[in-house]
């Protein structure tokens, strides 16, 4: 088997793990980042890299991950499990093992999904799902779409599509008026922040915009043809080709998992110089807490100084950090989930996607281990990342341990270096 | 000139720019599922970010390959499940 060997190994290639990448770097270390996707940036930077003028705030960060000297990017690269005391990592259908000194987790958020009648259908999708499919290709020019959900997200999304031909025909945030105003008074106290705001608004110019709005049924019959809102004025039918929902974020935990780090608040736990609970091992970003780009930017860069062992310039940057981590927490009371919203199932919608199981059956169940053993709900392809997020928040059950493989491979590539040895 | 890849979906000849996704070839040649359920519902994309394993297609005759994270090459063959 392969093995590859840095000073420092990074998880994950968006804004934190960058950060994290070039200061460990700029420190002289030998710095391996591995990602999953096609190329660096995470999803707020997708395809952002090979652009003639990436937007702004990735710009220098690009450039300084270009002229970092010992950084090393291998992209299209998953870690599948443990290896020793070193990670197992699939790469173009082959496996390597990545050994390190210090291990920087950097693995981001995904969108969390909520079930509700006909939200299995094609053309339903997540919201920052299509913008990252649009990036990659996908003709939006002159579709209909409706954006829905919760999260600044949904409108960043929105204004994305817009500038590429797509009709935006309603955005339905579930949060209540007074919340989001109370938050749109945060944002203006940051030039930066309202700035990006206002840009948004001139984009969006025009859009019908609804708070304490939620989508209740997709409707079609072999892929998506209207949506039912539900809206403080009753319930609303439009006819689109795509919904776009998402209901927040959530951190990406199963590299951690895998590893042993403690968890807590559906986060990787880190102390205040950005360490797990395992020694040796950070987290940065995302994973640790939703908190947009710029607690990912410094958690980032924090993590890439200690690991590097330069805890001095690390402090130096811990008051920014305590700033985006109050901005963090205002984001999360703006947009916290309404109850309402766990009303959406009915008996037979499906909640889990990959098995196909229904409400129904799952609400017979007390906990997450009792449903997955009787229904098979979070045993599929997607390993419970779809539906434990959904199951969190209908039923209050967490996933507290995750099982390697953590994503699943061909068994060829798994027993290929093993085959020498019988 | 940006560079166009040719491939088949389901036998169809699509073009794509260089850079487009699986995902994006199996859209424009109009397909919206890209596989059955287990109960045989059809299924398309979903998270868009390699998470939801919702997209897999049959590619060059490798099944269960996620169409939003591969990239289009010359002569791929792409089957939908659907």
């Amino acid at each position: 088997m392969r093995e590859r060997r840095a000073d420092v190994v990074v998880v994950g290639a968006g804004p934190a793990g960058i950060a994290a990448a070039v200061r460990a770097a700029e420190r002289g270390r030998r710095v391996l980042v591995l990602d999953d996707n096609a190329d660096a940036g995470g999803q707020i930077w997708r395809a952002e890299r090979k652009r003639a003028k990436p937007v702004s705030e990735a710009a220098p960060w690009f450039a300084h991950l270009a002229s970092s000297v010992g950084v090393e990017l291998v992209c299209g690269a998953r870690v599948v499990d443990r290896a020793g005391d070193g990670l197992l990592v699939e790469l173009r259908g082959n496996v390597e093992r990545v050994c390190f000194e210090r291990l920087i987790l950097a693995t981001g958020a995904r969108e969390r999904f909520l079930p509700f009648p006909g939200w299995t259908l094609p053309n339903v999708v997540g919201a920052g799902g299509l913008q990252a499919m649009v990036k990659g290709g996908l003709p939006i020019e002159g579709k209909r779409v409706v954006v829905a959900g919760s999260g600044p997200l949904l409108l960043a999304v929105a204004a994305y599509l817009r500038r590429r031909g797509a009709h935006i025909a309603f955005i339905a945030e579930q949060t209540h008026w007074s919340r989001l105003v109370g938050f749109a008074a945060r944002v203006a106290r940051s030039g930066a922040r309202l700035r990006q705001a206002l840009a948004l608004g001139g984009t969006l110019a025009g859009v019908p915009f609804l708070a304490n709005a939620w989508p209740v049924a997709a409707e079609g019959t072999s892929a998506l043809e209207g949506v039912v809102l539900q809206t403080p004025r009753g319930r609303r039918r439009l006819a689109c080709d795509y919904l776009a929902c998402g209901f927040g974020l959530l951190p990406n935990l199963e590299v951690a998992m895998l590893l042993g780090c403690a968890v807590r608040d559906g986060a990787v736990a880190v102390d205040e110089r950005q360490r797990t609970t395992i020694d040796g091992v950070f987290a940065a970003g995302e994973a640790t807490g939703i908190g947009g780009l710029e607690l990912s930017l410094v958690e980032g860069e924090i993590a890439g100084y200690v690991a590097a062992g330069c805890e001095r310039e690390a402090q130096r940057l811990y008051a920014q950090r305590a700033q985006a981590r109050g901005f963090a927490r205002a984001l999360a009371h703006a947009f916290e989930l309404r109850d309402e919203l766990r009303e959406l199932a009915e008996a037979q919608t499906i909640v889990c996607r990959c098995e196909d199981v229904t409400y129904e059956r799952l609400a017979r169940h007390s906990t997450w281990r009792s449903a997955k053993l009787h229904t098979r709900c979070g045993m599929g392809a997607c390993q419970g990342r779809i539906c434990g997020g959904a199951a969190e928040f209908l039923f209050g059950w967490r996933n507290e341990a995750t099982r390697p493989p953590v994503f699943p491979i061909r068994i060829a590539a798994l027993t290929a270096p093993y085959e020498d040895m019988s | 000139m940006p560079e166009r890849i040719a491939l088949t979906v389901n036998g169809q000849r699509v073009n794509v720019p260089a850079g487009s996704t699986v995902l994006a070839a199996l859209t424009l040649a109009g397909a919206s599922a890209c596989r059955r359920s287990v109960t045989g519902q059809p299924r398309g994309a979903l998270c868009g970010m390699g998470v939801c394993f919702e997209c897999r297609v049959t590619i060059d005759g490798v099944a269960h390959r996620r169409s939003c994270q591969i990239l289009c090459e010359q002569g791929m063959e792409v089957r939908t499940d659907a």
